[in-house]
């Protein structure tokens, strides 16, 4: 479903060229649980804005869903990003003084999403979670693991054919932690292909495959604990 | 994203931030409101300028004497004797003098008025009947000085209103009472309406006695201060001031009109004068216009640029959950026109209140100006809109991750 050959990320910088990602390959199939590892600036936060069409390559291809996403414009990629991908960030990133259910609608009314079924879903994402009893609630009333909780009914809200969380525990708590990567496992039993950024072994364990970057390359890719071949 | 899902995302997204929205509305208010306030006051005081000299009396003629001459040496204008009543009379009778409908003697002096207790130095005007019609005097209570008066000496009185609330308190009716002017016993005959005015121009603090009466009894002088005289048309003005020169020159047996012992002032005169004043107040309007547009302006950049960059963040997320940046700026574009629109509704009514309450306390006719309304609103919005804009555009701009990292 996902596919990269040879994607490069260049970042020029007052003249001085820095190479954040350098000819990265591989393919990640429907209802895969992945998780992206590698230490801070050894370009897993560039690969996974590339992968969730935030920013663009400077060269190869990223194909999702059947769709070349390397040279679409501005809103050809908003259309991307509110349709096919589902983000969940580190700092949770809601609207703030906003009700939870008025957090899920924001992605539908972009989408244009039928206006008299957009309650309708939002509430049964955040049941889904196990926000049921706070759908009124605004965020700043909310705990951490709730916002985050929030935050993954909103980018479940277009059934997107990927889920991409950056660092998605990074400002939790360890029950809380757990609590949402038991709601990241759950989704992928019922067939959500999800892509995590993480750099904390504990966390990537949840994954059924794990993909280490270094220095912009891709060094390690073990999958159930076996190491594939990695493309060049 | 269709127009009122998109304005009802905007109202939601003003009334997140309460305080952030109320500072921006308040300084759209005071920018707007402070604009319209200046120029209605200024236009308010322009008009009341024009009102006074207007009331100074229509195809107004005024002869005053010329400067009187001390073996050479030249005095101020006014300042010398050579007017007579019987000049006054002579125009009023000869029939070379066809232009003039009214004329109107006049003996001007300062007294010390008194009645009871109280007393004010206050101009007195010795007149004769005409002077009302020429100087359009109304009458309030009682009767203006009538020929009678005039020819008999009488010791009787007109007030301005002025004079009767500084020597009776505010709405006495004193006619029939006494004062005294100089000394001498007056009977109160009339009082007049209040015609505006204050300090040197004030119109009301004046009292009226027959001109024989102030000539032969109060100030023993056989001269008048002026001759004030009405002409029949505002077309016929030079006409009948040739016709008064000629008429005085040969009464005063000179033969060089270079040498003339009198000087004539024609309301066109002061008009001149009066449209100079307000040509400098309109400039000093525009100037003050200009500043408060400027400081208003300014303020309303400031919270705008401020508010706005504030939501960079913000920005960035809903471009990453598929906001198309032209549904971004379209959202801060609806923000920017409700807050300039409100901002600008109170602003208006905060401006014509202000002006309205100033107005009345420095004794102003209220004014609204139109005009001011329009350039307040219209420059206001111009800036709110385009500094809630600006900003909103360039984080639009930015890709989505940048704009989430904007600290």
């Amino acid at each position: 479903m996902i596919k990269v050959t040879h994607l490069s990320k260049i970042y020029k910088m007052d003249g001085v060229q820095t190479v954040a990602l350098s000819d990265i390959n591989f393919e990640i199939d429907k209802g895969e649980y992945v998780a992206i590892m590698g230490p801070s600036g050894s370009g897993k936060s560039t690969l996974m804005h590339m992968l969730g069409a935030l920013d663009t390559p400077t060269s190869g291809k990223y194909i999702l869903d059947g769709q070349e996403v390397g040279n679409l414009s501005d809103d050809e990629l908003a259309e991307i990003r509110n349709k096919k991908i589902g983000f969940v960030f580190q700092a949770f990133n809601l609207l703030p003084r906003t009700s939870a259910l008025k957090n899920v609608i924001l992605p539908l009314s972009y989408a244009s999403y039928p206006k008299e079924n957009r309650e309708k879903r939002a509430t049964e994402l955040l049941t889904m979670v196990g926000l049921g009893d706070r759908l009124h609630h605004n965020s700043n009333q909310l705990s951490g693991g709730q916002q985050q909780r929030v935050a993954i009914a909103r980018a479940l809200a277009m059934d997107p054919a990927l889920l991409l969380a950056d660092e998605p525990t990074g400002n939790l708590a360890t029950s809380q932690s757990e609590e949402i990567m038991t709601i990241f496992s759950d989704l992928n039993k019922k067939g959500h292909t999800i892509i995590m950024i993480t750099h904390e072994p504990l966390i990537a364990k949840f994954a059924k495959r794990i993909i280490t970057v270094r220095d912009g390359k891709i060094i390690k890719d073990e999958k159930n604990g076996k190491h594939l071949k990695i493309k060049v | 994203m269709d127009f009122f899902e998109l304005l009802a995302e905007s109202l939601n997204a003003l009334t997140l931030n309460k305080m952030r929205t109320a500072l921006a509305t308040l300084g759209i208010v005071i920018g707007i409101g402070a604009v319209i306030a200046l120029i209605s006051l200024g236009q308010a005081g322009q008009k009341a300028v024009q009102s006074q000299i207007e009331s100074l009396g229509s195809n107004l003629l005024t002869v005053m004497p010329g400067a009187a001459t001390t073996g050479g040496v030249r005095g101020a204008a006014g300042g010398d004797t050579t007017l007579t009543y019987d000049d006054a009379k002579a125009i009023s009778t000869s029939p070379e003098i066809t232009a003039i409908s009214n004329v109107s003697p006049e003996l001007s002096r300062r007294a010390q008025v008194t009645a009871g207790r109280n007393n004010s130095n206050t101009q007195v005007v010795g007149v004769i009947p005409s002077y009302a019609a020429v100087r359009n005097v109304t009458m309030s209570a009682g009767t203006f000085i009538t020929s009678n008066n005039v020819d008999s000496e009488e010791k009787v009185a007109v007030l301005g209103p002025q004079v009767v609330s500084d020597l009776f308190g505010d709405g006495a009716d004193p006619v029939g009472q006494s004062i005294r002017i100089n000394k001498q016993a007056f009977r109160i005959v009339g009082i007049t309406v209040s015609k505006g005015g204050t300090g040197f121009l004030n119109q009301d603090d004046i009292v009226f006695v027959p001109l024989t009466t102030a000539q032969n009894q109060l100030f023993g002088v056989d001269y008048v201060s002026t001759i004030s005289l009405a002409a029949k048309s505002a077309d016929v003005m030079t006409e009948a001031e040739n016709q008064v020169v000629y008429l005085l020159l040969s009464r005063h047996k000179i033969k060089d009109p270079a040498n003339a012992d009198f000087r004539i002032f024609s309301q066109a005169d002061v008009l001149g004068a009066a449209s100079q004043v307000t040509g400098t107040f309109s400039a000093l309007l525009s100037g003050i216009a200009a500043i408060s547009l400027l400081v208003g302006g300014i303020g309303i950049m400031n919270i705008m640029l401020v508010t706005v960059t504030e939501r960079t963040r913000e920005i960035g997320l809903r471009k990453a959950l598929g906001a198309k940046k032209k549904t971004v700026i379209a959202q801060f574009l609806a923000e920017s026109i409700i807050l300039t629109f409100v901002g600008g509704v109170i602003g208006m009514i905060l401006g014509a209140g202000l002006s309205l309450v100033i107005s009345h306390f420095i004794s102003l006719p209220f004014t609204l100006s139109f005009s001011a309304i329009v350039l307040a609103i219209g420059v206001s919005a111009g800036i709110g809109i385009v500094f809630g804009l600006y900003p909103a555009r360039k984080a639009a701009d930015l890709s989505p991750i940048e704009a989430l990292r904007y600290e």
